[in-house]
């Protein structure tokens, strides 16, 4: 009892810390300037229902808000469109007060009518939306359609309530992701399906002009509710560059920000050179690569198989492959998600044990087996090592060398026996351990063509982590924590991955750029905060 | 003549029907589900569904191929499946700088590669001749990503004679034509070699000779309007080749062609534009060579079109 009191007190004193702490401005920044960031891909659409990917996901926050919104460079919750919001006892409810006078690019004011309509649309089959399954908790989800989500109402202009059908620990996160963006409703009839070339949202920063397969630019939304950002005028996003170009140009004062990163065969040279490694700026991620063991097909059915399998791998050298530009992995979340059990080590690196492991389950003589692999650099030269590790116990495995798309059908099909998840690994949507598991590691994934490619499933798993999610009540957040750290720890037990490593992220800046470091390893405006950063005159 | 015309341009339909029939059959066999590109990894099985309907992938073949179609004929290629944008508007950005590049790598093949043929051919069996034709393999086997870095990295990095990729003035457009010059001219300085082998030996050669013409003249009035002939086929080709994208190069100098587009919409499952794509370079292809061979009787009174 009085360890519940103290972690009682603990809790309600990081809570008020979390209402009180915001970001505080910056007192050295300059207004002003234009960068320049570079991708090799195009973007394909700044619709904030559809847009997915690397390039737009950043883009699409620097455009848009929604109602909840993340404290710069870090995973802290604020209000974004909602200025406070009540949560009821019973966890179902949430209301939300708007904040007064933000306006919309086309210079209409935002309303209540304006948050119902952008839920209705996201959730709406007709749109499409890849994200239209995280708002699963909110009631008439099932009923989604062109008349609305029956659980959102607008109260008065200023006011929304949301009613939920189960509680959900995770609906705050869920209002801050990019698909629960406030859109302009003409805007959207207007442009249609065009919509994505076309954003009206309420965000720090407008689209200015877009060359298609070119170059985006976007203008400072002089009209933004948040005081004293953005701080650039301008921000210049060149699409089809090649990362190692974009690294010369950058060199060379053309580019201020790569968005895809230092290319895997420069990173030596670049931190080599004293002058360069000066300008990354490191961080970590929420991110984990692993090895999915497929427990419906033999021998991977046999849990001793899949430890032995896990005590094979040498995480250690693997993690050199990609010059340590990561750190090795002893559980799927990694150590800056919320829920990380703290003090376990993971299976070590033992091959003997595997060995005996291996030889306990009768298979001392080895098998054949085929491990998956996207075809881009570094993920076949690390699949290879992966080999070698399995064949120190006997393991033959032949590697399926393909693009991604066939890696994830054959993931989902469950018909890929081992997949080395590098290039399609999981990084988190929103920072909360749940994140990790449904889509790839619950029951729920593990149906045809879901992303949980050990096809694992174990209802007991599945029971703790509901529970987890129902514990909304902010008072009982550190026992939902405990209770997702167990969860993840049987899956450990269970064995149906390999958790190999744990990317760190390095965004390389250009002199002039200026801003705290934790803006460029931002864990939710990848690469780079545009909002915030800031360029010296 | 007429009548000739008509006939090609009925083939080519046929042609570019098949086209569309063969890659829309193996992009329904593909292995990777478009509609799991689009849904991503959250995606709940209700939305995969969902999206499948809308996009019309839950119907049989024949009805998703007859859809294509209808929209096909009335000049419609439909919306990308991920940007949500219209497949012609998409191709059309892009035409522009392909266009551009497309010509300015043919000019700079056949200036690099009709000059080699001909010194080599000139000179046969002498060291410049053995020198040049090693030359031409190494062009032809030299990775376009090393061959476009390399000269990105002298002339624009270190000697800053040119921008560091991109598009828009001339400058921008010398770099990667010489890339691709460079790496096409083996197949036109071999070409031209032996072609001017062939018509040197020829009688008409000899009586220009004996009639005391000079040299260059002999070869740049007698010699090399014949030898070019099948030089110009093979410009038809290379039309078809560099309209259908030159990925790495795009890549390399940031060249927003339509590689680019085709490479991106091929990793993302992305069918409508990967069809229409496809459906534009094998028009470029058909008319390239139809163009070929439209040419080479203006050329060449002695050949007829049947």
């Amino acid at each position: 009892m009085k360890r519940l009191l103290a972690s009682t007190a603990v809790m309600l004193a990081l809570a008020m810390r979390a209402t009180a702490q915001d970001y505080t401005p910056d007192p050295n920044a300059e207004a002003g300037g234009s960068i320049v960031i570079t991708y090799k891909d195009d973007v394909a659409t700044l619709d904030p229902a559809i847009g997915y990917d690397w390039q737009n996901w950043s883009m699409i926050k620097s455009l848009f808000d929604g109602l909840m919104d993340y404290v710069p460079g870090t995973t802290t919750l604020r209000p974004g469109l909602a200025e406070s919001y009540e949560i009821s006892s019973d966890g179902l409810t949430y209301t939300f007060h708007l904040r007064a006078g933000v306006k919309f690019h086309n210079g209409r004011e935002m309303t209540a009518e304006d948050v119902k309509y952008s839920l209705d649309r996201v959730t709406d089959p007709a749109t499409q939306s890849p994200g239209a399954g995280f708002f699963g908790s909110i009631a008439g989800f099932e009923n989604a359609g062109p008349d609305g989500l029956s659980g959102v109402e607008v109260v008065d202009p200023a006011t929304v309530k949301i009613t939920l059908s189960r509680p959900d620990a995770t609906f705050l996160h869920v209002m801050a992701l990019n698909f629960a963006s406030v859109v302009a409703k003409e805007a959207v009839d207007e442009a249609g399906a065009d919509f994505g070339k076309k954003p009206v949202g309420t965000g720090a920063f407008k689209l200015g002009e877009w060359t298609l397969g070119q170059r985006l630019v976007f203008e400072k939304n002089a009209d933004y509710w948040r005081d004293g950002v953005p701080y650039l005028d301008q921000v210049v996003f060149e699409v089809g560059q090649e990362p190692v170009v974009a690294l010369l140009r950058l060199q060379n004062g053309e580019v201020d920000v790569p968005g895809d990163g230092i290319p895997p065969a420069k990173f030596t040279e670049v931190m080599g050179d004293p002058a360069q490694a000066a300008r990354v700026v490191q961080g970590g991620q929420l991110h984990t690569g692993y090895i999915t063991l497929n427990v419906t097909i033999p021998p991977f059915d046999k849990l001793d198989v899949r430890k032995a399998v896990n005590m094979a791998i040498n995480k250690e050298r693997i993690t050199q492959i990609i010059n340590g530009r990561a750190v090795p992995a002893t559980q799927p979340l990694p150590p800056s998600m919320p829920g990380y059990t703290e003090g376990y080590a993971g299976y070590p690196y033992d091959v003997e044990g595997a060995k005996a492991l291996l030889a306990g389950a009768g298979l001392a003589d080895g098998f054949e087996t085929d491990l998956y692999v996207m075809n881009t650099d570094p993920n076949p030269r690390i699949a290879q090592a992966i080999q070698q590790d399995l064949s120190a116990i006997g393991i033959k495995a032949s590697i399926q060398s393909l693009a991604q798309a066939n890696v994830i059908e054959a993931g989902g099909a469950g018909t890929a026996p081992m997949i080395w998840s590098g290039g399609m690994a999981w990084i988190a949507d929103f920072p909360d351990p749940s994140n990790f598991y449904g889509p790839i590691l619950g029951c729920a994934g593990a149906g045809e063509g879901g992303w949980n490619w050990s096809k694992f499933c174990d209802e007991t798993l599945d029971k703790m982590a509901v529970e987890a999610d129902s514990l909304s009540d902010p008072a009982q957040a550190e026992a939902r924590l405990k209770l997702w750290s167990d969860t993840y720890m049987g899956v450990m037990e269970q064995a149906p991955w390999v958790p190999v490593f744990n990317e760190e992220r390095y965004t390389m800046k250009s002199e002039r750029m200026g801003g705290e470091d934790a803006l460029y390893v931002d864990p939710v405006s990848i690469p780079v905060n545009y909002d915030y950063v800031w360029v010296k005159q | 003549m007429a009548a000739y015309l008509l006939r090609r341009l009925l083939q080519s339909l046929l042609i570019l029907l098949g086209v569309s029939f063969i890659t829309f059959v193996l992009l329904y066999v593909l292995p990777a589900d478009p509609v799991r590109q689009i849904a991503g990894r959250s995606a709940t099985a209700q939305t995969v569904e969902n999206i499948r309907r809308e996009l019309g992938l839950d119907q049989p073949f024949v009805v998703q191929y007859a859809r294509y179609l209808a929209g096909m004929v009335q000049g419609d290629l439909g919306r990308s499946y991920l940007q949500k944008t219209e497949v012609a508007e998409l191709i059309a950005s892009r035409l522009p700088a392909t266009l551009l590049l497309m010509l300015g790598a043919i000019a700079c093949e056949l200036a690099i590669g009709l000059t080699m043929g001909i010194f080599a051919a000139l000179r046969r069996g002498t060291t410049l001749d053995h020198s040049l034709m090693m030359l031409s393999f190494v062009t032809v086997s030299a990775p376009q990503f090393v061959v476009g870095l390399l000269l990105l990295y002298v002339f624009a990095v270190k000697l800053g004679w040119f921008p560091i990729g991109g598009y828009g003035t001339f400058a921008h457009l010398v770099l990667p034509s010489l890339t691709l010059g460079i790496l096409g001219s083996g197949w036109y300085s071999r070409m031209m070699r032996s072609s001017m082998l062939d018509v040197l030996r020829a009688d008409y050669i000899r009586t220009a000779r004996a009639k005391g013409l000079s040299r260059a003249r002999v070869v740049l009035a007698h010699a090399l309007p014949n030898a070019i002939l099948p030089v110009i086929a093979m410009i038809g080709i290379d039309i078809g080749i560099f309209m259908g994208g030159i990925v790495v190069v795009e890549s390399v100098f940031g060249w927003p062609g339509i590689g680019q587009l085709a490479w991106q919409a091929i990793q993302r499952v992305d069918i409508p534009i990967i069809m229409g794509v496809t459906l534009v370079s094998a028009c470029a292809i058909v008319l390239g060579n139809l163009l070929a061979d439209l040419i080479a009787p203006m050329i060449d009174p002695r050949i007829k079109l049947k």
